[in-house]
């Protein structure tokens, strides 16, 4: 059964309808990329799916793993194992990010009905997430992304991913706004998290990211629908021709 | 504004009595500053300062004057204890020095620190100049410094020699403790008498001097013992001389029923820095005017404060700094959280006078409201008759920012926790160049106690 089935699902942001009946199917293990135009509902998809107010779904569902997510707060999605790699990271002045990630994991468990972790214990992980992320300690005594480059604020998010050991991982636009040597450090991040129990949903406006990360799964989203979906080759065909032309026929 | 002196507070306190001193100067001054307040009344809110604080309802409430017992008041140590904080102290008990509680024993070198009632008996000379400084005729608005300079018989002095360097923190302790005492000569109407019988009211007058590059690490600790329903008045004139270099933290953390009325004035010489570090949390009315004028070249003057009302509390802060010299700087962070039916005013004036040429002055609050019944006022106010001078303003007042909520929430951090955690860092702000890190943790502590849902 798939992890996540979305069914003709429309939503509408400030009365303005962005999503216009899209389905999807993700399972556990695979890879899909959105990629699509700007203003074509890419970053509306990742906020549905994660529970941020200002999206209103009119129509459809959002099944996971067998229960109705658009049901869920946020923060019940989260515990749930739903995650959003923001493409903004929030700055949050005066709140250290180890005390963050720490009062996330323990929520996280605690919601789960599982023991909440010490300080001691939560150290020893973040050590070994952080040896996995190549991210240097110096970064978990600051504010949360405050002051942060563009880097950094993409790094701490796939960090603070791999703490929280998501099924389900939303990455919206990951890839913008960084260097080529900051695109290969997030990509192998991603990489050292793919397994067979987690799903990763990379909404990308760009075919670069996917060099990095390879996809199982090219989806192109348009006027608010997938309109073509295939393997990576579409990346590389989109790569070619570019969104023009693509779902004619589908989209009005 | 002239209020009838029949207001019952006026009339109230003006029924204290006021037995001559000996000196003949101070008796001269308190028995004008006593004239002059039966004079004025209390300023009502057409007078600017007071436009966003009503002393109509503690108008009507009449105090009694001095606690006979508060020599003998059990206090316990514990609630002036402050992680960090171990060195000289002194502690006043509904106004009454108490020195089974103070630590006044080898005082470091250079450091001065007595009752006011002890200095005056030996030599009032020194004081005088202070002592006897004529209150401004502006009206109404000074109504508490007059009474105080009226009323108050001691307080403490504390004067640090030329070039001293007292290392551990001095302590002064203000505890306002629950006391029944005889009811007022002159009640309150019946059908505002509630329990008038059992308010107390005291007046304390604090004389702070740093030497020239003296410094000095300095901790004002506002408390109660039970549930006091008091009026406290305070005046402190604090001169930091040339080069000198004060770190001062005010921890007011008094009962719900006890209102306090607070005058602290600053001068800062050249050279000399003074930081202030200001936590507002307790306290029926509460209000502090903060004055501070930087006199000599170079001098610099920081203030971080927070006030958190909540309940019914009302807290006001009046803050204004004078740049009178050259390159004097100054920087002030404050932070505002009102929750329930609270109010918080804060106005925070700059002036930079003619010739101050060069002063840089930042002066920033922001605001949190908690709750829809919750009220901030903030006034900030720039005067500058300098040339080339640097000066940032800025106030808003505002819940908390959506987009941060919704980061902790898709985390996993349930709404209630993500608020909480928000708030306290919004307050913790201003503690965080508070140099003494164990008290700063437990300061920190006791404002995220203050919030709600932790």
């Amino acid at each position: 059964m798939s992890m996540l089935i979305i069914e003709n699902l429309h939503a509408r942001v400030e009365g303005k309808e962005i999503l216009k009946g899209l389905s999807l199917s993700v399972s556990a293990g695979e890879v899909h990329a959105i990629m699509g135009p700007n203003g074509a509902g890419k970053s509306t998809l990742g906020n549905v799916l994660s529970g941020r107010d200002g999206y209103e779904v009119t129509a459809g569902t959002v099944t996971y793993n067998g229960i109705d997510l658009l049901a869920l707060e946020p923060e019940v999605r989260a515990a749930a194992g739903v995650f959003l790699a923001f493409q903004y990271p929030v700055e949050i002045p005066g709140v250290n990010n180890t005390y963050f990630l720490r009062a996330a994991f323990n929520a996280q468990r605690k919601a789960r009905g599982e023991k909440e972790f010490d300080s001691m214990q939560f150290l020893k992980l973040v050590r070994e997430k952080l040896k996995v992320m190549q991210i240097s300690d110096e970064l978990l005594h600051r504010a949360v992304n405050e002051g942060f480059s563009g880097g950094e604020k993409k790094r701490n998010e796939i960090f603070q991913m791999a703490v929280l050991e998501p099924q389900l991982a939303i990455l919206d636009e990951t890839d913008s706004g960084l260097d080529i040597d900051a695109l290969k450090h997030v990509a192998d991040g991603v990489n050292a998290l793919r397994s067979p129990d987690r799903a990763f949903l990379m909404i990308t406006h760009y075919q670069r990211l996917l060099d990095y990360v390879v996809p199982d799964f090219v989806h192109v989203l348009a006027d608010g629908r997938i309109v073509e979906s295939g393997d990576k080759s579409l990346a590389l065909k989109l790569e070619e021709h570019g969104y023009a032309g693509l779902g004619e026929g589908v989209a009005a | 504004m002239s209020q009838p002196a029949s207001l019952p507070l006026v009339a109230s306190l003006l029924d204290a009595p006021l037995p001559p001193s000996g000196i003949v100067w101070l008796d001269a001054a308190r028995h004008e500053n006593r004239a002059a307040f039966a004079a004025g009344g209390l300023p009502d809110t057409r007078v600017e300062a007071w436009k966003y604080t009503a002393l109509r309802a503690l108008g009507q409430r009449s105090f009694a004057h001095g606690d006979a017992a508060a020599a003998s008041r059990a206090v316990a140590a514990s609630r002036f204890a402050l992680p960090g904080v171990v060195g000289p102290r002194l502690v006043f008990v509904n106004g009454v020095f108490r020195a089974d509680l103070s630590a006044l024993d080898a005082l470091p070198p250079g450091l001065t620190l007595q009752p006011l009632a002890q200095a005056l008996h030996g030599d009032a000379e020194p004081l005088r100049f202070v002592l006897s400084r004529p209150i401004p005729a502006s009206e109404a608005a000074d109504a508490f410094v007059r009474i105080n300079a009226a009323s108050a018989t001691d307080g403490v002095v504390l004067r640090v020699a030329a070039h001293a360097k007292v290392a551990a923190p001095v302590q002064l302790v203000f505890v306002g403790a629950a006391a029944e005492v005889a009811a007022p000569a002159h009640p309150a109407p019946a059908a505002l008498a509630r329990s008038s019988a059992s308010e107390l009211a005291w007046h304390l007058r604090n004389v702070i001097e740093l030497g020239e590059g003296a410094e000095l690490n300095l901790i004002e600790h506002h408390v109660s013992e039970g549930e006091p329903a008091q009026l406290a008045t305070f005046v402190s004139d604090i001169d930091v001389r040339e080069g000198a270099r004060l770190h001062h933290t005010v921890l007011q953390n008094v009962a719900a029923g006890t209102s306090l009325v607070r005058r602290s004035s600053v001068r800062v010489h050249g050279r000399a820095h003074a930081v202030l570090h200001v936590l507002e949390l307790g306290g029926a009315l509460v209000r502090h005017d903060l004055q501070a004028e930087l006199i000599g070249n170079g001098a610099r003057f920081d203030t971080r404060g927070v006030f958190m009302p909540h309940g019914r509390q009302h807290i006001d802060t009046q803050l204004t700094i004078r740049h009178q010299a050259l390159n004097t700087t100054s920087a002030s962070t404050w932070r505002g959280v009102a929750n329930d039916r609270a109010r918080g005013v804060f106005r925070g004036a700059i002036v930079v006078a003619p010739g101050a040429d060069g002063s840089d002055a930042s002066l920033g609050n922001k605001n949190l409201l908690l709750s829809p019944g919750a009220e901030i006022d903030t006034k900030p106010e720039l005067e500058i008759y300098a040339d080339e001078v640097k000066a940032a303003h800025g106030a808003t007042v505002g819940q908390l920012d959506e987009r941060s909520l919704f980061y902790l929430r898709s985390r996993g951090i349930p709404l209630a926790q993500a608020r909480a955690l928000l708030t306290a860092a919004f307050c913790r702000a201003v503690l965080d160049d508070l140099p003494n890190e164990a008290l700063r943790e437990h300061l920190s502590a006791l404002l995220v106690a203050q919030l709600p849902n932790v």
